[in-house]
């Protein structure tokens, strides 16, 4: 498995959501640009999984996204916290979207490549 | 051995296990299943009531500001922390005080006001690099990472694995090949994350799904010699005392998760119908429930059997061994049993019984797998080296 995903982008709507299960695992919002907006988790708080923070993305964009990628992970949380390091690594800055990280909770990673 | 309780320990008892039941089962109501830490304020609230009841800094020698407790006593305290969702890797979040790395309480005077009391206060984080893709079981054979003496400076080249809070740390324990093949050419040096040449490549992805472990690059990496911890080539020889106490405790954190899935184990068999009658009327599940108990005091004796002859000055080597292995592999029994009387519901993350069961898999590859303490054991009492 790559530090950084690199599936390819859907369309965040309805129709795209058709085929996304309820599972337990992490996803990236990109605005049209193809720059990673936000990048979530759907924990064993979530009542649908990925399927269901999809929707509410849906519903409510965060920082202007128009598409999502994600994976079904079980280890969600370590995969967050691995993807979000890698951002700020090729960044320097957490996604504009992810206001809800507290950056304190997160290491330095330097991933190759 | 005498097994009851003198009046300070049971008021000790008393206080973390009201401690647990009103502070951090609450709390852990709040946060993800897998959660396996909380706000740096919120673990300072904690930290302040740890500190009220003197218990902060368990692992900490008297000397340097911890509590004055025996290894018995510490042991009670690991049972008790244990008993929530997250308690077996992050018992009562931290509120205790982590684990310390014990070997920096032989550090040089300069190294102790750099690195180690930074650490007793919190200000500081610090990981251990031991482990290595050739193996973390016989490391006196296993290290391939080579440390090349330049000057004032050593050059450390390699690669370190399965190395736990290595990216959120400020400096840690690195241990490198100086010299030739065995324990005697391992060297461990203090070494600072923010260094050119220390690089965390990757999270590594385990069945424990928080508190992850992660792949160390060293490329070039130079480090001061005054940053050598011991001895040049006595990398092993450095507190084995005080890392044998940390495994009993280490195993008395297993019989807590294993006291509690028992604990609910029973409690559900009582009031779970199936065909007419309780589950506790089953033989099949009464005999899962007495397995249980027997696992369960099986370990509770040779952890305290463990602690009690390190208290009196005794070697306890075999003993701390021997409590790891049963302590890990009949918890991990315990566990699973309390699973399957709870069905479906045990494999849910409604209860905590999944996340202890794969964190409980861990704890018998952890710390020296099994197998390691039955070479440990099996070559004390064969009095001989079995290399």
């Amino acid at each position: 498995m790559p530090v950084r995903m690199d599936k390819p982008w859907a369309p965040l709507d309805t129709a795209s959501l058709a085929t996304v299960a309820a599972h337990l695992g992490v996803y990236q919002l990109a605005n049209n640009k193809g720059e990673i907006v936000y990048i979530g988790v759907a924990d064993a708080r979530t009542l649908f999984g990925i399927k269901g923070e999809l929707r509410k993305a849906v519903a409510d964009p965060p920082a202007s996204a128009t598409q999502f990628r994600y994976e079904v992970n079980m280890a969600y949380r370590t995969r967050h916290a691995e993807l979000l390091q890698a951002f700020i690594h090729d960044h320097g800055v957490l996604p504009v979207g992810n206001t809800d990280i507290d950056p304190r909770m997160l290491g330095r990673l330097r991933p190759a490549g | 051995m005498d097994l009851a309780l003198s009046d300070e320990q049971r008021i000790i008892v008393d206080m973390v296990r009201r401690f647990v039941r009103e502070e951090i089962v609450p709390l852990e109501d709040t946060l993800d299943p897998d959660a396996d830490e909380v706000s740096p304020e919120k673990l300072a609230e904690l930290v302040d009531k740890t500190k009220e009841m003197g218990l902060h800094g368990l692992d900490t020698p008297p000397e340097y500001g911890g509590p004055d407790i025996d290894l018995v006593t510490r042991c009670l305290i690991a049972i008790e922390c244990s008993q929530h969702r997250a308690g077996l890797y992050a018992p009562c979040y931290y509120a205790f005080g982590g684990a310390r790395q014990a070997q920096l309480f032989e550090a040089t005077d300069a190294q102790k006001e750099k690195y180690l009391y930074p650490m007793l206060n919190g200000e500081k984080k610090v990981f251990f690099g031991l482990s290595e893709p050739s193996g973390g079981s016989d490391p006196g054979r296993a290290i391939q990472t080579r440390a090349v003496r330049d000057g004032d400076h050593w050059v450390l080249n390699g690669t370190k694995l399965w190395i736990s809070g290595a990216d959120r740390a400020d400096y840690g324990l690195l241990f490198a090949r100086t010299g030739g093949p065995g324990r005697g050419g391992v060297t461990a040096f203090i070494v600072e994350t923010e260094w050119e040449g220390f690089n965390v490549r990757r999270v590594v992805h385990t069945l424990r799904s928080a508190k992850y472990a992660t792949e160390i690059q060293l490329e070039d990496l130079r480090v001061p010699h005054e940053n050598i911890l011991g001895e040049e080539g006595g990398g092993f020889a450095i507190s084995n005392d005080r890392l044998s106490r940390q495994r009993v405790p280490y195993s008395a954190e297993c019989l807590g998760i294993a006291i509690k899935a028992h604990e609910m184990a029973v409690e559900y068999s009582k009031i779970r119908e199936t065909f007419g009658a309780p589950l506790a009327h089953r033989q099949g599940i009464q005999w899962m429930l007495v397995e249980n108990e027997i696992d369960i005091r099986a370990a509770k004796l040779l952890i305290f059997d463990a602690a009690a002859k390190a208290d009196r000055g005794e070697p306890f080597r075999t003993e701390s061994a021997i409590a790891k292995l049963v302590a890990s592999e009949n918890s991990f029994k315990v566990v699973d049993r309390s699973m399957q009387i709870h069905g479906g519901l045990g494999v849910a993350k409604d209860l905590p019984l999944e996340r202890w069961f794969r964190e409980m898999r861990i704890r018998r590859v952890g710390e020296g797998p099994s197998e390691v303490q039955k070479h440990v054991i099996a070559r004390d009492i064969l009095n001989e080296s079995l290399r």
